[in-house]
């Protein structure tokens, strides 16, 4: 019951459908790159510079490959850096979270120096510098990308906690003689669900756009085709085939701009009460 | 005001254990890089000659305990002894001077059109709130937020350089030209049109979204009623009461975002060309001269600490609940 | 009877669809004369600040809207009036003053700008004057101090320094009619009291027609002339002061008025006096903030200061004051929610402050605690079967007889044991109520803690609720620790009560004592401060007799 009415509510926001539908379609052209382009995205198929909307549907790249490829290929990619970046960082940033705001205190003075502190460095930076260091791969995308996203998920964790360690509910938990552990994650976790899977999916959207700028200034995985790398490579065309850089671009503004749809149509349907008119 | 002093100390005394975090990070960087710690200093394969690099390991303590290693070179930095980059053939301090420059430029125009322009549309939506001009305002900002920096960046060149021909590509200024006096100002303003927008659509995006919601729900607090039960005219409840009461939330997140700006503007100098900090990291990552980036790492985590001081310092202006925080 | 000032008739206003019922304010008709209160009251719900705020037309819009009926001012029908003329009225003819002085003033203005704005959006005076103005105002509503308050930020006040800023702006232009919804509710007894006093000071002085919306009956004992009774949009009566509060004949204020607890206590009950189960001594808790390196000035504050207190086997011992006496804290230490700095909690003979903490559980389930608030006191997450049988899992009962003895508490409660497996938001205040009562059952406790519990509800179902814990105490021989605010309840449910005051108990014997001889200055002047103390309720039966010879 309670299911359908959150799809209910999920679906009267119009924008959030919009969003779904999108995300969907990525995530059947991500399913289905191995099957319509089977093989290597980086091989050669035909002249380079082809336009689009000729023998393929994107044309090719500077060397020769197929664009269309790529995009399907990148999909992938995108997706499965975001979600799994994501969920690094979710893990970080809520254990983090819940045990500052429900112990308080020195634990939580000291936890909270830790995130500002992480917080105060510019992540982007950070990032570049960490790929740099760990040199490029899709684990070190991926490590990168959550080193630099949990403390936002570490605040509104720790202020979720803080506000609801202080209810009356977690007080009777407590003179019931119910333990710490317990209290956090059976109690008090499962009360901030909602507001950590909105943020969450924000983040994967975030996700996204770090990865594709990592990759665009060269420091993604060099085996592995992405969006931001397929834009980086047109760049010097830009005079000639501006193409090149145009689709892979529109890929990731759709993909993001879905991902960020769906996200507020969640946050419409979780949090009824932090609806703005 | 006393109390507002104290506020701002405060504040000061909590940027200390950060600074210091920053560096005991840095440290831990560059044990964590791969190759000999001295050869890192000196800039992998840049070239420096052997007496360098043994200088460089009896200044750093390399020899001793790890932990004297990290006093050392907390003293290092804090003396401002960043070291020499062979890469460039030049001080660290003297490079990172020199760059600093174009980087606040860019990083500051891009914080006034984008807070300006943002609160401005933000206000714009929320009083036509559900009417087109709010729709128009609220679509764009979302496809804003969702559009990567150095797309939109190498679009517009596509668009006003190629193909209409109005504005410079890249770079701060016309070098060949030798402008001087205004010419040179009026010069390398023509060059920031470009980088400036790109960096600013984002973030007026978001500050126009932020404000939009934040002007919505303090105009549902009861004192706006109060307001109204007094005889005030909606305008003047507007930008008398609910203005500013919705521009707190909007500074926090500019000083939060102070940080995410810029590294915005690495990828925009990467993208424009522009001579600034960002560029200078992107060269140094290169040329794997590691010290050289985690200076500008360095440096630019201070350059968040200081922004956000900056922006304690208005926000203690605008709310005088500071004690109460 | 003069001219009214304001007419209200056939005032309906409808709720959005999906709503409950479809109108939030249905056919009411009202009149209010030049210097005289006329009070509003009714229950949570019953539409009186919705029927308040369409005179101004200050409904949310989009949400309510007003279908029908007439609103004169003076003969003027303000729901026709136009948008300008409307806002002349606002402030300067028809005044407001709001619930919570806090919300209702904008945080980042000083007080002295926000009463300014209203003098200077209706008349063309020079400033100086209109400070002058104000400085009489602020003096009028006797705040100390006017020059100062006049700079400050409404957080710089205390609470009831607030209110009366509030009535101040209300009053400056001496407005023909004083809309107050709820004035005194967010204040502690001693300052309602004095804001009561105010009002009526003011009436007399201005002549004003004061609206005067309240949901407690001895406000309305304490300063009304005319009484309107509310119940779900409806007006249900309404008549003089005396006529309603002595004579209500409609049978949902009589309801309403029979809920209000009586100040006088009931015989004192049976019970060991020797038998001593919980010995507070010398319990001190503090709470130090500020100080630290920047050499602020170290604030503390003393929730509780050598606190004694004896509990006995079947008594109930009231703890009152007002907020920020420390009530709760001292009880949150009892049960270790708060860590006390010093003194002995003996249960049994046993130091409880001792204990380590996981030395404590066991001891848990011979204290068990009752919350205020129904809607932030069970996780809204848990089925409440889950949230009651969770007490005896954690001290080793078996799943399913957990369940099944939570099941047999909810009938004991006096709710249907098939509501088991629904989750908290699926009940009302009062039913939440009784299921926070079956969590702290389930544990079959020695003690019950009860911190403030009837005071989130309405009076109707205060009156239920008090009657269930009479009853459970009753047949479980329990022992009630008993925190709150309202000496009237405190009157009617305690066996002896300790009066708090800053941390400190001033005051501590048999509730008959207390209420017949006050020793302590400070209970003296709670106790005249109870609103409508002079009013005796009439008896139930002499009101029904009445009803029945009625005109």
């Amino acid at each position: 019951m309670i299911r359908a009415s959150l799809w209910q509510r999920f679906a009267a926001s119009r924008s959030g459908l919009i969003g779904l539908a999108i995300l969907v379609l990525v995530l059947i052209l991500a399913a289905s790159a191995p099957v319509f382009f089977p093989g290597d995205p980086f091989a050669i198929v035909d002249k380079p510079f082809l336009p689009p909307f000729g023998t393929h549907l994107l044309g090719t790249d500077s060397l020769g490959r197929d664009m269309a490829a790529g995009i399907a290929h990148g999909a992938g990619t995108s997706l499965m850096i975001g979600l799994v970046a994501t969920l690094a960082a979710l893990f970080i940033g809520t254990l983090i979270g819940a045990f500052a705001g429900f112990y308080g205190g020195l634990v939580d003075n000291l936890l909270m120096r830790l995130t500002e502190l992480f917080q105060t460095i510019p992540s982007f930076i950070f990032a570049i510098v960490l790929v740099a260091i760990l040199s490029p791969s899709l684990s070190s995308t991926i490590i990168a990308i959550a080193v630099v996203s949990w403390p936002p998920i570490a605040r509104l964790v720790r202020g979720e906690f803080l506000s609801l360690r202080r209810r009356e509910f977690v007080e009777a938990a407590i003179v019931l003689g119910m333990g710490d552990l317990q209290m956090i994650f059976r109690q008090i976790l499962p009360n901030c669900l909602s507001a950590i899977i909105v943020t969450g999916s924000l983040l994967v959207a975030t996700a996204i756009l770090v990865e594709s700028a990592l990759a665009f200034l060269g420091l993604g995985d060099p085996n592995i085709m992405s969006w931001g790398f397929m834009i980086g490579a047109g760049r010097t065309y830009l005079r000639t085939a501006w193409w090149l850089c145009a689709i892979p671009g529109i890929a990731i503004l759709l993909t993001v701009l879905a991902i960020n749809l769906v996200g507020e149509g969640l946050n419409d349907a979780l949090n009824p009460r932090l609806r703005t008119l | 005001m006393t109390a507002r002093l104290r506020f701002i100390l405060g504040r000061l005394v909590q940027a200390v254990p950060i600074v210091l975090g920053i560096i005991i990070l840095n440290f831990l960087l560059l044990h964590l890089a791969p190759g000999d710690v001295a050869t890192v200093l000196a800039g992998e394969a840049g070239g420096a000659p052997p007496e360098y690099v043994a200088q460089l390991r009896h200044d750093f303590g390399l020899d001793q305990p790890l932990w004297i290693q990290l006093l050392l070179y907390i003293k290092n930095i804090l003396s401002l002894d960043l070291g020499y980059s062979f890469r460039q053939s030049m001080p660290v301090l003297q490079l990172i001077l020199e760059r600093l420059g174009p980087t606040l430029l860019l990083m500051g125009t891009t914080l006034l059109i984008s807070v300006g322009f943002g609160v401005l549309l933000g206000l714009i939506a929320a009083m036509r709130v559900r009417r087109w001009a709010d729709t128009m305002i609220s679509i764009l900002a979302i496809i804003a937020y969702a559009t990567p920096l150095f797309w939109i960046g190498l679009m517009l060149i596509v668009l006003f350089s190629i193909k209409l021909d109005w504005l410079p590509t890249t770079g701060m200024e016309t070098v060949a030209a030798f402008y001087e006096g205004w010419d040179r100002v009026l010069d390398i303003a023509w060059h920031l049109v470009l980088p400036a927008l790109t960096l600013s659509l984002f973030y007026m995006a978001l500050y126009t979204r932020l404000m939009r919601a934040a002007m919505l729900e303090q105009a549902g607090m009861e004192y706006v009623t109060t307001a109204r039960a007094k005889g005030l005219t909606e305008r003047r409840i507007t930008f008398r009461h609910i203005l500013r009461n919705a521009f707190l939330p909007v500074l926090t997140i500019v000083g939060v975002q102070i940080g995410s700006l810029l590294g915005g503007s690495v990828i925009v100098e990467a993208v424009f060309a522009w001579p600034g900090l960002g560029q200078l990291a992107f060269q140094s990552l290169f040329a794997r001269d590691f010290n050289l980036l985690l200076v500008i790492f360095f440096l630019s985590a201070g350059l968040v600490v200081i922004v956000n001081l900056v922006v304690d310092v208005i926000y203690t202006l605008l709310d005088p609940r500071i004690e109460a925080r | 009877m003069p001219a009214p000032l304001l007419e209200i008739s056939g005032l309906t206003v409808d709720l959005p669809p999906g709503a409950d019922r479809p109108h939030a304010v249905e056919e009411v008709g009202l009149a209010l004369a030049e210097n005289e209160i006329l009070c509003v009251v009714g229950e949570s719900g019953s539409g009186k600040s919705v029927m308040a705020r369409s005179i101004l037309g200050l409904l949310p819009p989009r949400r309510l809207r007003v279908s029908a009926g007439r609103i004169l001012f003076k003969g003027e029908n303000l729901l026709a009036a136009s948008a300008a003329r409307l806002r002349q009225i606002r402030g300067g003819e028809i005044a407001m003053i709001f619930q919570e002085p806090m919300a209702a003033l904008n945080p980042l203005m000083t007080i002295g700008r926000q009463i300014d704005e209203v003098v200077a959006t209706h008349l063309n005076l020079p400033r100086a004057e209109r400070r002058q103005r104000a400085l009489e105002l602020l003096r009028a509503v006797h705040l100390p101090d006017p020059e100062r308050i006049i700079e400050a930020y409404p957080h710089q006040l205390s609470g009831g320094q607030r209110q009366r800023a509030m009535i101040a702006m209300a009053l400056i232009l001496e407005p023909a009619i004083i809309i107050a919804d709820e004035p005194t509710t967010a204040l502690d007894v001693t300052t309602q009291a004095q804001i009561l006093a105010l009002i009526r000071e003011l009436r007399q002085r201005h002549r004003a027609g004061i609206l005067f919306i309240t949901h407690d009956f001895g406000v309305v004992a304490e300063i009304a002339d005319r009484v309107a009774v509310m119940q779900r949009g409806r007006l249900v009566e309404w008549g003089t002061a005396a006529q309603v509060l002595n004579a209500p004949r409609h049978p949902y204020t009589r309801a309403l008025i029979a809920a209000v607890p009586n100040l006088d206590p009931p015989p004192p009950r049976p019970y060991d006096r020797d038998s001593v189960l919980l010995q507070i001594e010398g319990l001190d808790k503090a709470y130090r903030s500020g100080g630290g390196l920047l050499g602020r000035r170290q604030r503390v504050v003393h929730a509780a200061r050598d606190a004694r207190l004896a509990l006995r086997r079947g008594e109930t011992l009231g703890l009152v004051g007002e907020s920020g006496s420390g009530k709760s804290t001292l009880a949150r230490c009892i049960l270790r929610l708060v860590e006390a700095d010093r003194g002995a909690i003996r249960l049994d003979g046993v130091d409880l402050r001792r204990l380590s903490r996981r030395a404590m559980r066991p001891w848990r389930k011979r204290l068990q605690m009752i919350f205020q608030d129904p809607f932030a006191s069970l996780n809204p997450r848990a089925r409440i079967a889950e949230t009651i049988a969770a007490g005896p899992m954690l001290h080793g009962v078996p799943r399913a007889e957990a369940f099944a003895r939570a099941r047999e508490l909810l009938g004991l409660v006096g709710l249907d044991p098939r509501a088991a497996d629904r989750f908290p938001h699926e009940f009302s205040g009062g039913q939440r109520q009784r299921i926070g009562i079956a969590r702290a059952l389930a544990l079959r406790p020695d003690i019950l803690v009860a911190d403030e519990p009837v005071s989130a509800l309405d009076v109707s179902v205060q009156g239920q609720i008090l009657e269930l814990l009479a009853q459970i105490r009753e047949r479980l021989q329990l022992s009630m620790l008993f925190i709150t605010h309202d000496l009237r309840v405190a009157a009617q449910v305690c066996d002896s009560i300790a009066v708090m005051r800053r941390g400190e108990i001033v005051e501590y014997g048999p509730t008959a004592e207390i209420f017949a001889a006050p020793r302590h200055p400070y209970t003296r002047e709670l106790l005249a401060a109870i609103p409508g103390k002079a009013w005796t309720k009439p008896k139930t039966d002499a009101v029904a007799e009445e009803a029945g010879s009625g005109r």
